[in-house]
């Protein structure tokens, strides 16, 4: 996978940077509702090893988040956002 | 089962955004049939297509879904269809996955999910156009080879751009279909599927798309460019805002024409049954009934194509789950969710598409409280009665540089919404508390809207519209009517004769309810037939003031008949009723039919009707005391 890279979760992960998806074995932790939520972010394209990149911020508290995820763009709520685990990108753009 | 002239029957299934309804109205035209299916609110669209050869099918458009394994209504809709376990849908003979060619990694893993089924089926690649601009190229015939299905290109907002899909169908499917879907095996027994299913079929998607499909690194600066401004807290708000306010504005400066077109045919139709027919009770049934209490709510058709018109292009644009996203964190501080934003919106036009519309919200919770305050969302038919009060008891002045009159209309329109908030807070402390709403909402590739797809959306909201005037609109003003008019005034009666008549007794019936909120009984009367849409409040008003004019007319002779009749108290106490006014039965049995329950049909009149009594006490108390006690 990507070897001892810090992971973080999708919602930490500042505007306009990039990520590749590894949630492992969060995607099947949880109750009910949580597995069936971490099943549709997987269905969506969230899948492990596929790169993703916060478009914008909602407001107030930076939530929602909008995510490129493919040539798709999602809005998530902070739980939702929450079911993904990154390894942020190094050179991941920092806008001003 | 056996006639071989018996139309095959097809159903489109696609993601959402994949342009599978435009398609769907490129294939069947005009030739559609809106209805719902058994039980929900879902629509069932459903059209008949002839191909050049002459074959015929019946094409059915599933609601989209991003998979089998349904978490919204739609969904289940769409699953249940296919696997042909909807009640009174018939397990179609061909399935047609329709996929975003410019974004097949989103949409295959869905066909491959489908395609476990064993059913017949194909793939038609929409979009191509866009596809082969952004540099996509997809070799047709590997993906065919990989998918193990026909596969076709398609461009559903080009004339024509289905040839390849008709040529397919028509060689494909034979003439005389041996078997027909009920005859054919079952389909594979569906399981839901778990998350090393799911990550086994994307990984098979990939392996088709490096196989099939090569991509440039994806462009996406343009739609990036832009999303920069429309979703910045600050910058998106205000764009928003300006596109609410011209949206508003809109809807009353550009259908002033069309309005007073209607009007004037209505009056010079009424003119002319006056002057041709004789004396009579059916002169006096088609005139004062029918003619002034249909063209009066006929009047309100412009005003909701240009709504209806805006949501369909912002909504055909991609902009309107923008709205959703920038407004989600907001909504979401009284329990709702950015998803509520497009069916509250609708409800501006009429509460019942927006109650619709609230059948996307994928969490019942959401939907539930989407579903109970969409009527304080002034709808287009308590315009009438805000405008014939507004003119008869407001001044004409500016306060700065506003219209006082427009001040007023706009702080009627903000009451509702406040107020629609409020219960929204409370609801969510009661109903759904502590719970953590999904959101999970696709922001799409902006597009330009398309005139055709427009066009067949405003025809539709048109026809809904007419058949409701024509129904319940027609029926109740001739019911109205009669009540009216029977029995006679008594020999020697000093009141006007409707005093007498069955709608007098009942006004004054109601009179000793409405007393203490100022309203007097011609207002009680009036009040009745306006549960079945309010619109008509005005005609009944007119009816009831004994005035024998039509459509406008009424309403401009009535304003000065009410401002010399009614205490102003009256008339804002009135005007607050409207602001919830609980009487309108369309509402209620829509909200019957998609929740499938009277409780909360019951929840909504009671509630609504509570506040529209308090606002109402105190508006009318208020302004006794500010105006010295009135002078009624």
């Amino acid at each position: 996978m990507n070897g001892p890279l810090e992971l973080i979760s999708l919602f930490d992960l500042p505007r306009g940077h990039e990520g590749t998806v590894s949630s492992g074995d969060l995607a099947t932790a949880g109750d009910a509702g949580e597995r069936e939520l971490a099943l549709r972010l997987y269905e969506i394209g969230f899948v492990d090893g596929e790169r993703v990149r916060v478009v914008a911020r909602g407001f107030p508290g930076g939530e929602p988040i909008a995510v490129r995820v493919g040539s798709t763009i999602f809005a998530l709520r902070r739980f939702e956002a929450e079911r993904v685990l990154v390894a942020p990108l190094r050179n991941g753009r920092a806008t001003a | 089962m056996s006639s071989a002239s018996e139309a095959m029957s097809l159903v489109l299934l696609g993601n959402p955004n994949c342009g599978k309804t435009a398609l769907f109205n490129l294939l069947t035209g005009s030739r559609q049939k809106v209805a719902n299916y058994p039980g929900v609110t879902v629509d069932r669209k459903e059209g008949m297509l002839t191909t050049p050869a002459g074959r015929q099918f019946r094409i059915l458009d599933l609601p989209g879904a991003y998979s089998l394994n349904a978490v919204s209504i739609d969904e289940e809709i769409t699953r249940d269809v296919v696997l042909g376990t909807l009640a009174g849908e018939q397990r179609p003979d061909m399935i047609v996955c329709v996929s975003d060619a410019t974004n097949l990694k989103l949409n295959l893993r869905l066909v491959l999910e489908v395609k476990r089924l064993g059913l017949p089926m194909m793939l038609a690649l929409n979009m191509t156009d866009l596809a082969s601009k952004r540099g996509i190229t997809i070799d047709v015939a590997a993906l065919q080879r990989e998918l193990g299905m026909p596969v076709v290109n398609t461009v559903a907002v080009r004339r024509g751009g289905a040839s390849e899909l008709l040529a397919q169908l028509e060689a494909s499917v034979p003439a005389r279909l041996p078997q027909r879907a009920a005859e054919l095996p079952p389909p594979a027994a569906w399981l839901a599927p778990d998350v090393a299913d799911v990550t086994a079929t994307q990984r098979e998607v990939r392996r088709i798309l490096a196989a099939s499909v090569r991509e440039p690194a994806i462009d996406t600066r343009f739609d990036e460019r832009i999303d920069r401004v429309v979703l910045h807290p600050v910058w998106g708000l205000l764009i928003l805002a300006a596109t609410l306010f011209l949206m508003f504005q809109a809807v009353f400066s550009w259908a002033s024409l069309p309005m007073e077109m209607i009007t004037a045919s209505v009056d010079a139709f009424g003119a002319f049954l006056s002057t041709h027919m004789p004396e009579s009770l059916l002169r006096s049934l088609l005139v004062d009934g029918i003619v002034a209490g249909v063209g009066g709510v006929l009047v309100f058709l412009p005003q909701i194509l240009i709504l209806f018109l805006f949501i369909l292009a912002l909504e055909d644009s991609g902009y309107l789950p923008r709205a959703a996203f920038l407004l989600d964190r907001l909504m979401g501080t009284v329990g709702l969710s950015g998803r509520s934003f497009i069916p509250l919106l609708s409800s501006f036009a009429c509460a019942i598409p927006g109650i619709m519309a609230a059948r996307t919200i994928s969490n019942w919770r959401d939907r539930l409280a989407t579903i109970m305050i969409a009527p304080l969302m002034t709808c287009s038919a308590r315009l009438p009665v805000y405008a014939l009060l507004i003119g008869a008891f407001i001044p004409q002045t500016t306060v700065g540089v506003f219209n006082l009159q427009g001040l007023v209309l706009f702080a009627l329109y903000l009451a509702g919404v406040v107020s629609a908030m409020g219960v929204a807070a409370v609801l969510k402390m009661t109903v759904s508390k502590g719970l953590q709403h999904p959101l999970l909402l696709e922001l799409p590739s902006y597009r330009l809207p398309h005139g055709r797809n427009l066009l067949l959306g405003l025809l539709e909201r048109a026809k809904i519209f007419l058949l409701r005037v024509g129904n319940i609109i027609l029926a109740l003003t001739v019911l109205l009517w009669f009540l009216s008019t029977f029995p006679g005034a008594p020999e020697g009666a000093t009141g006007p004769a409707i005093q007498y008549s069955y709608a007098g007794m009942l006004g004054q019936a109601l009179e000793v309810v409405f007393a203490p909120i100022g309203f007097n009984w011609q207002i009680s009367i009036a009040l009745v037939p306006g549960m079945a849409a309010r619109e008509v409040a005005v005609g009944a008003l007119g009816t009831v003031y004994a005035l024998s004019a039509t459509g406008d007319d009424v309403a401009g002779q009535l304003g000065p008949l009410l401002a010399a009749g009614w205490s102003l108290p009256t008339a804002f106490s009135l005007l607050a009723w409207f602001v919830f006014a609980p009487q309108c039965l369309a509402t209620l049995a829509a909200v019957k039919r998609e929740t499938n329950s009277w409780r909360y049909p019951l929840l909504m009149a009671g509630y609504l009707f509570a506040l529209a009594y308090l606002a109402s006490f105190i508006t009318y108390r208020v302004a006794l005391l500010l105006t010295g006690a009135g002078h009624a």
